[in-house]
């Protein structure tokens, strides 16, 4: 399954676009997709970080599973302030 | 009322909307950029969103609190794009027919708001920038800046 992932803010300024590309496995799970783009953008986030992934416009787990046609999107710490 | 735009904000009219005759309480909170950080003078902050989530997001925290707090409405309003020092970014307005609740319901609107919804803030200074809350926790490639405390940042809340 090809996805179109789609990074915001400091993601998308590390991978130097808006949008990443990545062929997964039909069985695919969010996780292995993470990984997949975070192997095409080392410098995405340090190893030892999850990087949040939301599919449809809500957070999604590692394990879940990808569907064709999900909407995919790496979410960075949100703004934050105290 | 939820609002995401890259429009100045008007608070009256977001405070206006939740406003009812039998509510005996309104309280509006308004987060502005701050003009420094850390010691280094912010000329501007630059808000990016994921709007079709954001909206979602912004929509379940008034819904969750309106339930929590028996409040009939919370209005929500955040700014994305450029925003210069001074301006308001975030306007979260509740009202209640009394004002504790109406003070706690605010309170915890902005908190969930920091926490969940997918806005994303860079400070802008003279001689760079940093994706706030992006950065505090990871390698400080683009930044010199770090927080040597040990929370979360899904924890760090609070004012614009």
């Amino acid at each position: 399954m090809q996805f179109d992932v789609r990074l915001f803010a400091l993601y998308r300024e590390r991978a130097g676009s808006s949008v990443v590309t990545v062929d997964v496995p039909e069985d695919a799970t969010v996780g292995v997709l993470s990984d997949a783009v975070r192997a095409m953008h080392p410098r995405l986030a340090p190893p030892e970080v999850r990087i949040v992934v939301a599919v449809n416009a809500e957070y999604a787990d590692d394990d879940q599973a990808l569907n064709p046609g999900d909407e995919v999107c790496l979410i960075p710490p949100v703004s934050g302030g105290r | 009322m939820i609002i995401l735009t890259d429009e100045p904000l008007d608070p009256v009219a977001v405070t206006d909307s939740v406003r009812k005759d039998g509510n005996g309480a309104v309280v509006t909170f308004l987060g502005t950029t701050r003009d420094n950080f850390g010691g280094k003078a912010v000329t501007r902050l630059e808000y990016e969103a994921y709007d079709v989530m954001a909206i979602r997001k912004l929509e379940e925290v008034r819904d969750s609190l309106c339930a929590d707090y028996g409040i009939e409405d919370i209005a929500i309003a955040h700014r994305t794009g450029r925003v210069d020092v001074g301006h308001v970014s975030l306007v979260v307005a509740v009202a209640s027919p009394h004002r504790v609740e109406a003070f706690e319901a605010c309170h915890e609107a902005v908190n969930r708001i920091k926490t969940v919804v997918p806005i994303w803030k860079k400070e802008w200074f003279a001689d760079g920038s940093r994706w706030v809350a992006c950065e505090d926790h990871e390698f400080a490639d683009e930044t010199e800046h770090h927080h040597a405390h040990g929370e979360r940042h899904a924890a760090a809340v609070g004012d614009d």
